[in-house]
């Protein structure tokens, strides 16, 4: 199937407005293909959609349990419903119709959640949502995906509506920090991508920690140091090959989400390195099982530490860490 | 068109079959949700075997008409039609709760043939519904889609969410049935967390809204039949019922929202079931 989108550009658009414009170039070829929001249709950037489709676009009022649930009947009798809300109510507020009626029927509702993490910093914690993951995460059947800007969720977009089940896709507010410049890079959902090369320690990062990440191996290239990036934008199902992989060439590895620590990227790749019997240093950044201040989404990645000076601190810091001093340490049980 | 007094009388004979085997499958199973099984079954069996376009050996087909349960623990009143119609086998109600079986107290619709839905978490069946109605509109089917709701779930806000949202897209084809019991685990309704006034409620929501015994098959097929022509306006068919119907030990005690039958007290409830039958075919005129 063509699909257009290299004539979307991310530097004019926003990520939600390049997952709106994605979704009606997608809806053009595919009928089955229907649209809901809350009352966040302009902040989803779910507009055009709406202008272009406006017998497929269902607009729910202030209701997202209902939303949830009329999407799982829909996609039980055939269309593909993409529901657009925050990220906050997807996975809090309406999590019992997530829950039941679309992953434990299999429903193939793909669930846009924006204003993830801090990224609508200045809300507040009403609207933070750091948990998110950890929650989605833990139910069966759904796909968790956090793309790691809008280029990104142009592609994912396209293979959620490829993949016959739940798809829950973590998307920002506002624009994104460009990673790729173009949508060819081979995305697969499941498959992480490495994006910088390197063997002293592995930076394994989500969502808008992509960029983070990146700049911080660049700097830390420039101390002579060579860290390898790896976009891991599927969560579930993860990609434990490239994890191990990276265990057992760098020995060294952080993970870099805009999320508690707990439950989330960092719990998904410390328990694949926890049960593959392999030992390596290993550090979560993201919240520490606190919830955020309020404020500028880059001033919060900072407070967190998610940001590119944490990473290198963090990074410096775990480089440090002589394991041959350590009599007790074995590379491999 | 009302009923005729044969299909009066078959649908009286049908729905006696089906108390019987929510008796038998409770005492297989150990218990079961007796009271409100009993309530919902004469709705159901009338739109089992009176309205809805299903097709056992197809329980996929696309067209079909739509049965959603919304209070899911009434499923074993549920199987016992989907057994008589063929969707399952009848010997499988023997397995009703048992580790392993396909059916379980709250059934699911990825295992059960012949249920659309899988429901039980109170207050999600009449948003599934809606999406039910609105997939037909949107793809252009026939198909009609009928939501039996329970009383007390109407407590979930999520039920208001969704009487709103039907109110505001009125998809064609949409029934919406609440089985007012008046009781639920705790106690009465009222008690528990007063609905009323309940049918000015649903009035209140935008819905045509009628009260009609729901134990009596004509009085029910006037109301549904009404409901499928008005297309101005959804319609609320609230079904007064008592929980436990036809089982003396049951009828209108909130106690037997979920209970426990052995082989003695199942020889009295079908001594009573069928007492109850022959009071039902009296008034068949």
């Amino acid at each position: 199937m063509a699909i257009s989108y290299t004539s979307i550009s991310q530097t004019k658009l926003s990520t939600g407005e390049v997952y709106g414009e994605t979704l009606c170039e997608l809806a053009k070829d595919n009928p089955r293909i229907v649209a809901l929001t809350a009352d966040l249709g302009k902040s989803t950037k779910m507009g055009n959609f709406a202008e272009q489709y406006p017998d497929r676009f269902y607009q729910f009022g202030i209701a997202e349990q209902n939303m949830y649930g009329t999407a799982a009947g829909m996609a039980k009798s055939g269309l593909i419903p993409f529901t657009s809300s925050f990220s906050i109510f997807a996975s809090c507020r309406a999590l019992d119709q997530v829950h039941t009626d679309i992953c434990y029927q299999k429903a193939n509702v793909k669930l846009i959640a924006s204003h993830a993490g801090t990224s609508f910093g200045q809300a507040g914690t009403t609207h933070h949502s750091t948990e998110d993951i950890a929650i989605m995460r833990s139910l069966a059947n759904l796909v968790v995906i956090v793309p790691a800007d809008g280029m990104e969720t142009a592609n994912v977009v396209r293979a959620a509506v490829e993949y016959d089940g739940p798809v829950y896709i973590r998307i920002n507010r506002g624009f994104d920090q460009v990673v790729y410049g173009t949508y060819d890079y081979g995305y697969q959902i499941g498959k992480a991508v490495e994006i910088y090369e390197g063997t002293d320690a592995t930076i394994i990062a989500c969502g808008s920690c992509v960029f983070q990440a990146l700049q911080a191996a660049r700097e830390l290239e420039a101390d002579g140091m060579r860290v390898r990036v790896l976009n891991m934008h599927t969560i579930k199902p993860i990609d434990r090959e490239a994890i191990l992989k990276a265990v057992h060439d760098t020995r060294r590895i952080i993970t870099v989400e805009d999320h508690t620590v707990i439950g989330g990227l960092g719990g998904a790749v410390a328990e694949v390195i926890a049960e593959s019997g392999m030992s390596c240093a290993f550090k979560r950044l993201g919240l520490q099982d606190t919830f955020s201040p309020i404020g500028f989404h880059e001033d919060l990645m900072s407070i967190h530490g998610i940001d590119t000076n944490g990473i290198v601190t963090a990074v410096s810091d775990l480089l440090k860490m002589d394991f041959d001093d350590d009599e007790d340490w074995e590379d491999e049980v | 068109m009302s009923l005729t007094k044969e299909e009066r009388l078959a649908l009286e004979a049908k729905v006696n079959e089906h108390r019987h085997t929510i008796i038998r499958t409770t005492m297989w199973a150990g218990s079961g949700h007796v009271g409100g099984a009993l309530s919902m079954i004469d709705a159901a069996t009338l739109l089992y075997y009176h309205y809805m376009n299903v097709d056992p050996k197809r329980p996929d087909w696309e067209d079909r008409d739509r049965f959603v349960l919304s209070k899911g623990h009434a499923g074993i009143g549920h199987v016992a039609i989907l057994a008589d119609l063929g969707f399952i086998p009848y010997e499988s109600l023997k397995t009703f709760n048992l580790t392993g079986s396909s059916l379980g107290i709250h059934l699911d619709s990825n295992k059960v043939p012949g249920v659309d839905f899988s429901t039980g978490s109170l207050g999600h069946g009449l948003s599934l519904a809606l999406g039910a109605a609105l997939a037909a509109q949107q793809l252009n089917k026939a198909y009609r889609t009928f939501c039996m709701l329970g009383d007390g779930e109407c407590q979930e806000g999520s039920i208001w969410e969704a009487a709103m949202a039907i109110s505001k897209f009125n998809p064609p084809g949409l029934v919406t049935m609440v089985d007012w019991n008046k009781a639920q685990i705790d106690g009465l309704t009222e008690d528990v967390m007063p609905l009323e006034p309940f049918a000015d409620k649903w009035r209140a929501f935008g819905f045509h809204t009628v009260e009609v015994d729901g134990h009596d098959f004509s009085a029910m097929a006037e109301a549904i039949d009404a409901a499928l022509e008005r297309t101005d306006i959804p319609t609320c068919i609230i079904l007064d019922t008592v929980k436990g119907q036809g089982v003396n030990v049951c009828a209108g005690d909130y106690r037997w929202h979920y209970g426990a039958f052995d082989e003695e007290m199942a020889k009295q409830a079908y001594i009573d079931l069928d007492a109850y039958y022959e009071q039902r075919v009296a008034l068949v005129k």
